[in-house]
């Protein structure tokens, strides 16, 4: 889907400074280098599967299919990867890339703190230096991330500027990397930055869809009639997308996070409030005022609280490929709660907002119909936050 | 002959930064009018943005307290109209892209040519996509003025042959902010763009002291000072104009 110029339709390109661009073009040369190597894609998937716990199971939730009365929910198990998230995925490959291109130092941003943890995981397996930028605001939201990072021998560098979360961090890493480039890679979570981010980190996700897709030929002897992933830069959502965008008759449903309310200005729904603009690298859809300033957004998901989306996400919906919807913290708490009980199953409570819009449309389809929603984490890191939502003051 | 080229016709160029409405528009009317008093021979207005991903802390404050202030682009056009009335000092825009690109960037550079705005810089534009804005600059007379870096290495005849205004020399990796040293070799790469173009060549990113600014002139046609003269306002805020010109008038002396 990527053109020569790093676009994808009118979106995406390289909006960097000019001391980046010869680090975005030597990234460039070298993926377009390995990609296409048999060793290298062989010492990737060794990693996946045994490192990593590929391929995930895809799980027939019959519970909740039988509780919901409609569509037959599949779930997607990325929680059940190392480190509890599909983050992993992306961090190998470019942690990977990046020591082959000779690298010693990963730097990173991270959100919910389970990008910086996967990538202080591969920066440990890989003997690389590693430093985290984590929005202040994070660090206190997600404590048990900060440790986790720290004991596998990060550094985290706690982001005071701007609203202190998830852009500030990738701000905050986009300087670092102006900083020390030669034994530096930037090694960024999501499908967005510049040319060649948003491709290189599809690819290494895309092994979601190409493995649901295998798993449901398995399993059912047809393709989904919905897949769906939540959205905050849109990686787990594009790596359950990718391998199903040819496929027509597939819904792709990407869940973003409306916060309080799309009404609101506590929201980080960029497809739903954002418009066209040009920032961190990119050129996408973003919340942002009149002059172009970009706004404060808020979710309860730290992993979601964006104020962009990747290129490739923006196109699709240029297109009418895929669906982009709205979902409260308080809907993405609920469907927490509901998935918790109905399967034992905790998911992050980014994933929580695609569960939630799966309780909304599941009972409305035809019990023939199959719906697939990616799991993208875990949900331990979120019982604190989550228990204070409803009123409980707990300590870790 | 565009008006930035006239002001390389008085020795080094001394071209300082301030960001528009740090504190207040009336406070950066004040200090302009200082800074071209006291010698600056082209100033560098910023248009505050949320997240300048190019600045260091220091003018990453003054966006803050900028936006804070409530200052926004047009009310910045309206004071540069009013600006014009009573200062002929050249004048560049240093903004992002956004700003440019969601007020309309033929509407933008309408507006700046307009008002009196000779250039303007996007440091998250690089050469690979200045074509969405470099037309429009060069039908309005505007200066669509490229960046090189010390990593630039290979890029640089490519960048040099397209540059118009001037040639904005990022001295040193990282963001803007006082340093202390810099390290790079500016001769080496000015030798490099003057084989390629005769638009000149100021050099900023990190100069802070008239030694510093007389030092890395030798070999650059002028020198840019941001984050030195931010920090004044910061520290001064609406009386900042005099001690903000006495630092321009002591850069300005030691580039000769």
């Amino acid at each position: 889907m990527t053109n020569p110029n790093g676009r994808f339709g009118i979106h995406g390109g390289q909006y960097i400074p000019e001391t980046l661009m010869n680090a975005v073009i030597e990234l460039e040369q070298a993926y377009n280098h390995y990609k296409n190597d048999p060793a290298f894609n062989a010492e990737l998937e060794t990693l996946f599967n045994e490192y990593a716990n590929r391929p995930s199971r895809l799980y027939y939730a019959e519970k909740l299919t039988k509780t919901l009365g409609g569509a037959k929910i599949y779930l997607k198990r990325e929680d059940l990867n190392h480190t509890g998230a599909h983050k992993i995925n992306n961090v190998l490959g470019q942690a990977l890339l990046a020591k082959k291109m000779g690298k010693t130092r990963l730097i990173a941003e991270t959100g919910a703190g389970q990008h910086g943890v996967a990538t202080a995981t591969a920066a440990a397996l890989m003997g690389m230096e590693c430093v985290v930028f984590m929005g202040e605001e994070d660090t206190k939201r997600q404590a048990l991330n900060v440790y986790r990072m720290r004991l596998l021998g990060a550094e985290v560098i706690p982001v005071t500027s701007g609203t202190a979360t998830l852009k500030d961090a990738v701000s905050e890493a986009m300087r670092e990397w102006t900083n020390r480039i030669d034994d530096t890679h930037y090694c960024l979570g999501s499908v967005m930055g510049p040319h060649p981010f948003p491709t290189i980190v599809r690819d290494f996700q895309a092994v979601i869809s190409k493995e649901i897709k295998q798993q449901i030929l398995e399993k059912e002897g047809r393709l989904p009639d919905v897949v769906m992933a939540c959205v905050g830069g849109g990686s787990n959502a594009i790596g359950t997308f990718y391998h199903f965008i040819e496929d027509k008759d597939v819904r792709l449903i990407g869940c973003e996070a409306a916060g309080r309310g799309i009404d609101t200005f506590e929201t980080a729904a960029t497809i739903n409030t954002g418009k066209l603009g040009i920032f961190h690298g990119m050129k996408s859809y973003f919340c942002q005022d009149e002059y172009g300033q970009i706004a404060p957004v808020y979710s309860i998901s730290a992993g979601l609280d964006y104020p962009g989306i990747g290129p490739e996400h923006a196109h699709l919906y240029d297109i009418g490929r895929a669906e982009y919807v709205a979902v409260t913290d308080e809907e993405a708490v609920n469907a927490f709660e509901f998935l918790s009980r109905t399967e034992g199953i905790i998911p992050a409570i980014e994933s929580a907002h695609a569960v939630a819009h799966a309780l909304k449309i599941a009972p409305e389809m035809d019990k023939d119909k199959i719906i697939v929603i990616t799991i993208s984490g875990r949900g331990d890191k979120d019982c604190a936050a989550i228990a204070r939502y409803r009123g409980e003051d707990i300590h870790e | 002959m565009s008006n930035i080229r006239n002001a390389f016709r008085n020795g080094k160029a001394f071209i300082p930064f301030i960001t528009c409405g740090d504190p207040d528009l009336e406070t950066t009317g004040k200090i302009v009018r200082e800074l071209a008093a006291a010698g600056a021979d082209l100033i560098e207005l910023g248009i505050p943005f949320s997240d300048p991903t190019a600045e260091g802390p220091v003018i990453q404050g003054a966006n803050i307290r900028a936006l804070a202030g409530g200052v926004t682009t047009d009310k910045i056009f309206a004071f540069v109209s009013e600006l014009r009335k009573d200062v002929s000092v050249p004048l560049v825009f240093m903004t992002y892209a956004n700003v440019v690109f969601s007020y309309g960037i033929e509407r933008f550079v309408s507006r700046c040519a307009e008002t009196g705005i000779d250039g303007l810089i996007l440091p998250d534009v690089p050469f690979e996509e200045k074509e969405e804005f470099a037309p429009a600059c060069r039908a309005h007379g505007v200066d669509f003025i490229s960046l090189i870096a010390p990593t630039s290495a290979n890029r640089i005849a490519m960048i040099a042959k397209e540059a118009e205004g001037f040639i904005y020399l990022v001295s040193s990796l990282g963001v803007t902010g006082v340093r202390s040293e810099i390290t790079t070799d500016i001769a080496a790469i000015t030798a490099q763009i003057r084989s390629q173009t005769d638009v000149p060549c100021a050099v900023g990113f990190g100069i802070s002291t008239p030694e510093q600014a007389a030092a890395l002139s030798g070999s650059a046609d002028g020198v840019i000072v941001g984050s030195a003269i931010v920090r004044i306002i910061a520290e001064k805020g609406r009386d900042a104009a005099p001690f903000a010109g006495d630092l321009v008038r002591r850069m300005k002396q030691a580039i000769g």
